[in-house]
C-alpha cells in the first residue's frame, strides 16, 4: 500500500477537517487565479484596444490620459474639441504628408439600451475600412468585420453600426433605428433617429460597447453645429424637423452637410505612412505655439496607466492572496498538528509493523501536500467558473472579456509551488510523527 | 531463534538517576516454540517486547532474531527488519480506524519493501474466519473480530516470531479462550515462534513453557 493511499485513509477519516483546510485553500488559490487572469487579460485588453493606429489627437485643454480613456475606451469625459481645421489639415494640409488615415471622432451623445448607458462615437466609414483594430498573431492586421449588414455608407448622414455587446445587450439589428441621447446622462435630450445598417462582429475591444453614427448626420443634431460665422447661412438641424417635413425619399432628410467652418472633432486616430510619422508628428503637434491640440502614442499612455495604477493595485491583490494561501497553508498545519495526539497511537502501530521514522513523516508530509493539491486543483477549478460565470456580467460592464478557459502559463506553477508549500507546511507534524515515542504509546514506559 | 544475552535496559528517574528495567542474563525461544511471559505489572514485560521488536534500544547486551543482533543493525534496518520477521498483537487490538480489515493486514505488507500481498492478506483473514468481512472497517468489526484481524495482521509478512502483548487483557472471558486457540493455531500452521506476555493463569497453563520475568531479571528495580 502506497504512502499516498495511506495519507488519503487518513485524510478521509478526518474528512471534515480535510474539507475545511482543502476549502480555505481552495479560495485562496480560486482568489489567486483572479487575480492573475484577470489582470492579465485587462493588460491585454487594454493593450489590443489601442492597437491599429499610431497616434491620438485631441484637445489640448486636458490630460493625455484622459484624452486615451475617453476615445480608445469610451470612458470618462470628453476633452475640449478641436477646429474641423485641423482635423483637415491631416487630409489635406501639413500633416497630410505624413499620414496614412485619419479618422475623426467626435463624442459627447450616448445610447440608453435598458439599463446600460452605451457611448454613441460620430466618425467615418474609414474607422471600419481603413483602420484595423488589432492585429493577428502572424502580425497581419485584423480588420473588423460584420456579423450583419454593412458599413453605413458616408453619404447617408442618419446611418450607424453597432457594436457586439451593444447588439446583444440592447437588442439592436440591421433596420432598427435608435434615438442618440445628447451629453452622456440618460435624461438628456433625444435626438433624430438613426437606422442600423451593420453590426460589427465581436472585437474583444471597446468598440464592441460603443454604436458608430455617420459623423455627417451628427454634425446636424441639435447642440452639434458651432455658430455660423458672419455672412453664413445656419444648418437646418435635424432635430428640429417635424416628421411631415422629412422627405422621406432622401436618407438625408432632405438636410445638406454641415458646412466646415461650424464643425468640430472631439479627436482624431491617426495612422502614419511610415515610423518616423509618429515621431514627427507628435513634435510638429505638441511643440506647436498656439498648442491647439495635443498628439498622444495611445500604448505609451496605456502602458503607463497599466504600470501606474494596475500593476501597483495588482500587486497588493497578489500579496493579498499569497496571505491568504499562507493562512490556507496554516490551517493545514494547524489541523494535521492537532491531530497528531490523537492519531499518535496510529503512527506507533505503523511504526511497530515496521514502519521507519522517515516513513510516517513522509506519510504526513503525503496528507499536507494531498489537502493542498485538491484543494488547489479544486481552487482553480473554481477561480476558472468564477470567470465563467461572471465573464457576461464583467463585460457588460467593462468591456474587459473574461472565459472559462483564460488560462495564464503563471497558473502551471501554482501546482508545483503547491506542493512545496505543503510540504513546508506539513513539515512540522511530520516531524512529531517522526519523533512519536513508539515504546511510551505502545504500553507505557515499562 | 530468539536469544538474548546480557540485555540491560534502564530509564533516568526525574531525579537523575538511573532506574535499572532489565538486566537478562540469557533468554531463548526456539524455532516454532510458543513461550508464555508473565511477571507483575509494571515489570517490565512491555519494555522486554519492545526491546526485542527493536522499538526500544537496549543500553547494552544482545539480541539475535534469526541469528541477527537487531541490536547492532542502524534504525532504518532494524525497522525493515521487524517488518519482515517480526508480528505484533497488541493488548488493544490496534487496527487502524481508516482502513477495511484486509487494509490493515496489507499495511502490515507495506513496510518490508515489497509489494503487498493481497492474495495472502486475504487467505490470511480466511483462516481466521473472516474471509466474509474483508471490507469491513474496525469500527463495524465486534471485538473478537478485530483482534482477529490483528492476528492475521501479524502474520501477514510470514514472521518467524511472534509477540504479543497481553493479547486477551480486554476482552471478556468468553472471547479470551478464542483468541488464544486462533493465536496457537496461527503459530502452528504457519511456524512462527511466539512470545505472549499475560497475566492470566488460566491462559498460561496452557502452554508447556512459562517463564516469569522477576525470576529471568536480575534488575534491582524487579528485585
Amino acid at each position: 500500500m502506497s504512502f499516498w493511499k495511506i495519507a488519503w485513509r487518513n485524510m478521509c477519516q478526518r474528512s471534515l477537517a480535510s474539507s475545511l483546510t482543502g476549502l480555505s485553500m481552495a479560495l485562496g488559490v480560486a482568489l489567486m487565479i483572479l487575480v492573475i487572469v484577470i489582470h492579465d487579460v485587462t493588460v491585454e485588453q487594454f493593450e489590443n484596444d489601442a492597437q491599429g493606429y499610431h497616434l491620438i489627437v485631441g484637445g489640448s485643454k486636458g490630460g493625455d490620459l484622459q484624452l486615451v480613456m475617453t476615445t480608445v475606451f469610451h470612458l470618462g469625459k470628453p476633452l475640449y474639441p478641436i477646429p474641423y481645421s485641423y482635423y483637415k489639415k491631416f487630409t489635406e494640409g501639413e500633416f497630410a504628408p505624413y499620414t496614412s488615415i485619419a479618422v475623426p471622432y467626435c463624442l459627447g451623445d450616448s445610447y440608453q439600451g435598458g439599463d446600460l448607458q452605451f457611448r454613441v462615437v460620430a466618425t467615418t466609414p474609414d474607422l471600419f475600412e481603413k483602420l484595423p483594430y488589432g492585429a493577428n498573431s502572424d502580425g497581419s492586421d485584423k480588420m473588423y468585420v460584420f456579423e450583419e449588414g454593412r458599413n453605413f455608407n458616408r453619404d447617408h448622414f442618419f446611418e450607424a453600426v453597432v457594436g457586439s455587446t451593444v447588439a446583444r445587450k440592447t437588442g439592436l439589428k440591421v433596420g432598427d433605428k435608435f434615438q442618440p441621447t445628447h451629453g452622456m446622462s440618460a435624461e438628456g435630450d433625444k435626438h433624430t433617429e438613426f437606422t442600423v445598417v451593420g453590426v460589427l462582429a465581436h472585437t474583444g475591444t471597446a468598440n464592441d460597447r460603443a454604436l458608430f453614427a455617420n459623423i455627417e448626420g451628427f454634425y446636424l443634431l441639435d447642440g452639434h453645429a458651432l455658430t455660423p460665422e458672419e455672412g453664413e447661412e445656419a444648418h437646418a438641424s435635424a432635430d428640429k424637423l417635424s416628421k411631415e417635413n422629412f422627405d422621406t425619399d432622401d436618407p438625408n432628410y432632405g438636410l445638406k452637410p454641415l458646412p466646415e467652418s461650424q464643425r468640430e472633432v472631439t479627436s482624431i486616430l491617426v495612422k502614419c505612412k511610415d515610423e518616423f510619422g509618429p515621431m514627427i508628428l507628435d513634435t510638429k503637434i505638441n511643440k506647436d505655439k498656439e498648442r491647439v491640440a495635443q498628439a498622444v502614442a495611445p500604448g505609451g499612455v496605456v502602458t503607463r496607466l497599466l504600470e501606474g495604477i494596475v500593476g501597483p493595485v495588482r500587486i497588493i491583490l497578489m500579496v493579498l492572496t499569497v496571505l491568504i494561501i499562507v493562512v490556507a497553508g496554516v490551517s493545514i498545519l494547524v489541523s494535521i498538528y492537532n491531530s497528531m495526539s490523537e492519531r499518535s497511537h496510529d503512527i506507533a502501530v505503523m511504526r511497530a509493523l515496521g514502519a521507519s521514522r522517515s516513513a510516517v513523516m513522509g506519510i504526513i508530509l503525503a496528507e499536507s501536500i494531498l489537502i493542498s493539491l485538491l484543494g488547489g486543483i479544486a481552487g482553480v477549478l473554481l477561480g476558472h467558473a468564477v470567470l465563467g460565470l461572471a465573464g457576461p456580467i464583467v463585460e457588460a460592464h467593462t468591456g474587459v472579456a473574461l472565459r472559462f478557459w483564460d488560462f495564464n502559463w503563471k497558473e502551471s506553477l501554482l501546482i508545483p509551488g503547491l506542493v512545496v508549500f505543503a510540504s513546508l507546511v506539513g513539515f512540522l507534524p511530520a516531524l512529531t510523527a517522526y519523533r512519536t515515542d513508539v515504546g511510551r504509546i505502545l504500553g507505557g514506559a515499562r | 531463534m530468539l536469544s538474548l544475552e546480557l540485555v540491560r535496559k534502564s530509564y533516568r528517574e526525574p531525579n537523575g538517576e538511573n532506574l535499572s528495567i532489565l538486566d537478562i542474563p540469557t533468554f531463548s525461544v526456539a524455532k516454532g516454540e510458543q513461550v508464555v511471559l508473565r511477571g507483575r505489572s509494571g515489570c517490565g514485560k512491555t519494555t522486554l517486547l519492545n526491546c526485542i521488536a527493536g522499538l526500544t534500544t537496549v543500553d547494552s547486551g544482545r539480541i539475535s532474531v534469526n541469528g541477527t543482533d537487531i541490536v547492532r543493525l542502524q534504525e532504518v534496518s532494524r525497522d525493515r527488519f521487524r517488518a519482515k520477521y517480526i508480528g505484533f498483537v497488541f493488548q488493544t487490538f490496534n487496527l487502524l480506524p481508516a482502513f477495511t480489515a484486509l487494509e490493515n493486514v496489507q499495511l502490515g505488507m507495506s513496510f518490508t519493501g515489497q509489494r503487498a500481498d493481497a492474495a495472502r492478506a486475504e487467505k490470511l483473514l480466511g483462516d481466521v474466519g473472516l474471509g466474509h468481512r474483508l471490507t469491513h472497517k474496525p469500527a463495524a468489526l465486534s471485538v473478537g473480530e478485530q483482534q482477529r484481524v490483528a492476528v492475521a495482521r501479524a502474520l501477514a509478512n510470514q514472521p518467524s516470531l511472534l509477540l504479543a502483548d497481553e493479547p486477551t487483557a480486554n476482552v471478556d472471558p468468553g472471547h479470551q479462550q478464542q483468541i488464544i486457540d486462533l493465536l496457537r493455531e496461527a503459530c502452528d500452521r504457519e511456524q512462527v515462534a511466539m512470545l505472549l506476555v499475560t497475566h492470566s493463569p488460566e491462559v498460561a497453563d496452557q502452554f508447556a513453557r512459562v517463564e516469569v520475568l522477576e525470576e529471568i531479571n536480575r534488575a534491582v528495580s524487579v528485585a
